[in-house]
């Protein structure tokens, strides 16, 4: 292989990475079902979520530690909601430390999670899979 | 003399490594004994087991770079002020990340859990560790063998990824949930793929040395699959995201991309077939050893990582400890190992010491014990992650009653992890006194 084919399949690469980021920051991601809970609490919500390292134990989407439940959906799951959640943030658990967080810090959590909540599904329980491995979107 | 500098980064690898494994094994049993050593929180030790053995993945990778380019690629350093001044930075980084943690103050996100403003420093010693390498290999030699572009990639796109990682302090993306977790794990796995190229150079630079045979690293077929590899690095990190609600192209560009891994698996299928006498010949040989095993991981590793691509099947293992198997089998099994032959390969040249036989036999016995609890490990959480994914898509019982099902599987895991700890500390300790003795002696 020489010197100019490499450099040229390195560069064809990267400019299709470069387009493809582009794409995913925008289009690919333009969706949001939740926007209307966009709050201004929520937006410092996450900010909260993050100074608590909530991440450790928790998932959004699947994604984080696994010592504490998935929170996406805790919001609207049946039998949880924004008392149920808000009293883990007030006493904590056996695993789940108690953050002594003020009553402010508590609500724009709690608004986060009202938020995501409403952006999608995790996990995803209902869904079709396909004889070529797809699979095609869940329904709540 | 001055001391090499290489030396000093894989000195300190060393140590973040032991410090990581420490984290490891003890939020490892906080996982599965609730309130055990509470003092000290999970919350804390999470954070400083995984920026702990991603330092010792950096550290000794980039130490074996600036030691192989100036001592066997041939060429003189650009700047070896430059490679101390990044070894500070590193350091003293270090430090404040690991004194942020202790004190838990966060505000960062997954892997990156520190203060975003810690994430300055980290720009800057990039851009000095680009200037460097660029500046020792540009216009000196003129076909690249596979391990310099290798390098070159993964510094080129460490620091693209890690800026993107950092996009969430603009509101467009930290505001946007979707977006966000979408281009935060975007990033991740290209990351991880950047730093992977750095391992995977490492591996053929050693390979290249103990072989003697430097056609392979300029063959054509292992361009091929470099590029392959680059384009996985690429296009296939979609696997994190699929059931994020982004639009359904990014995982089925993910899907298709990641499929073509299988080529490279039946690469190293069809390798082994030709090797494999050899590998019986040289298995005495400390860093081939290490190789040998790297190449059986990389092996398990990449079925694993073919398997959770696939979207039917990512739905159950997503979110469950297979991922976590997924991370540590890569981390541990793939780069681990490539990295200590690595380091086993540069102290022995630079202390000119061959490890005398109860050394060796040290090390060897801590090589079998690291591989045979890894593997303990590695399965233990693929059971206790298929028995969560299937409770969890059956939607019968509460999060706690999953966790007590599957707590004998992350019972034996956190036992693994010892075995890994002590295994990993025998392999560890005769290269580390023999650095320290190089570092302390003829000054
Ligand atoms: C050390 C791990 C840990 C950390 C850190 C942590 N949690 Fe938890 N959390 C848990 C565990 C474990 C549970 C489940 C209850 C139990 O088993 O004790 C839980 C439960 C919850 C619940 C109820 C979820 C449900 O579906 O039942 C909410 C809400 C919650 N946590 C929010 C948070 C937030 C917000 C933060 C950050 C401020 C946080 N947690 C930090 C471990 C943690």
């Amino acid at each position: 292989m020489s010197l100019k084919t490499k450099r040229l399949i390195f560069g064809i690469l990267f400019s299709f990475f470069f387009l493809y980021t582009i794409a995913v920051d925008t289009i690919g991601t333009s969706k949001d079902d939740g926007e209307r809970w966009l709050t201004e609490k929520a937006k410092k919500g996450k900010l909260v979520f993050q100074e608590y390292n909530c991440t450790a134990c928790h998932q959004i989407y699947g994604l984080g530690g696994y010592m504490g439940p998935d929170l996406t959906n805790v919001i609207s799951t049946p039998g949880k909601g924004p008392i149920y959640a808000k009293a883990f943030l007030q006493a904590g658990s056996q695993r789940m430390p108690n953050f002594q967080l003020s009553e402010e810090k508590m609500e724009e959590l709690i608004e986060f999670l009202t938020y995501i909540d409403k952006t999608g599904i995790s996990p995803v329980k209902k869904f079709k899979t396909n004889f070529d491995g797809t699979i095609s979107e869940a329904t709540k | 003399m001055k001391k090499e500098i290489g030396i000093v980064f894989i000195g300190l690898a060393f140590i973040s490594l032991l410090g990581g494994l420490f984290f490891g094994s003890l939020s490892s049993f906080q996982f599965v004994i609730p309130g055990f050593l509470d003092s000290f929180p999970f919350v804390k030790s999470r954070p400083l087991h995984v920026s702990l053995v991603v330092a010792w993945i950096f550290l000794s990778a980039i130490g074996g770079i600036y030691y192989f380019l100036p001592k066997h690629v041939k060429l003189e350093l650009y700047s070896d002020k430059l490679a101390r001044i990044h070894f500070w930075i590193f350091l003293i980084t270090g430090v404040l990340i690991l004194t942020c943690y202790f004190i838990g103050k966060f505000g960062g996100r997954e892997y990156w859990e520190f203060p975003p403003i810690l994430s300055i420093p980290i720009f800057i010693s990039w851009i000095l560790f680009g200037i460097n390498y660029f500046k020792t290999i540009v216009g000196k030699i003129y076909h690249w063998p596979i391990y310099l572009w290798m390098w070159a990639t993964g510094i080129f796109f460490f620091f693209f990824t890690f800026t993107e990682a950092y996009l969430w302090v603009f509101p467009f993306f930290r505001d946007h949930i979707v977006r966000d977790i979408t281009t935060q794990w975007k990033a991740y796995g290209a990351l991880v793929g950047s730093w992977n190229m750095l391992v995977y150079g490492t591996a053929f630079f050693i390979m290249e040395r103990i072989s003697g045979d430097k056609t392979v690293a300029k063959s054509k077929l292992s361009f091929a699959m470099y590029f392959l590899g680059l384009t996985n690095l690429l296009f296939g990190w979609a696997h994190h995201i699929y059931i994020v609600p982004s639009a359904a192209w990014i995982r089925n560009v993910a899907y298709l991309v990641s499929m073509t891994e299988l080529i490279i698996l039946s690469k190293i299928i069809w390798n082994w077939r030709k090797s494999l006498t050899e590998s019986v010949k040289k298995f005495h040989i400390l860093p081939f050893r290490f190789l040998v095993a790297s190449d059986i991981w990389i092996f398990i590793n990449l079925v694993l990582a073919l398997a959770i691509s696939i979207p039917a099947v990512n739905i159950f293992t997503h979110g469950t400890h297979i991922t976590v198997a997924h991370a540590m089998g890569s981390t541990i099994g793939i780069n681990t190992m490539v990295l200590l032959a690595s380091c086993f390969y540069i102290v022995q040249d630079i202390t000119k010491t061959q490890f005398n036989s109860l050394q060796q036999k040290i090390v060897k016995a801590g090589f079998w014990i690291t591989n045979v609890s890894l593997l303990t490990f590695f399965i233990s959480l693929i059971f206790a992650g298929a028995e969560k994914g299937q409770m969890v898509i059956e939607d019968k019982l509460t999060f706690q009653e999953i966790m007590q099902h599957i707590s004998p599987y992350l019972t034996v895991f956190a036992f693994a992890g010892i075995g890994i700890f002590i295994g990993l500390l025998m392999v560890i300790f005769p290269a580390l006194r023999a650095i320290f003795r190089y570092l302390r002696g003829n000054a």
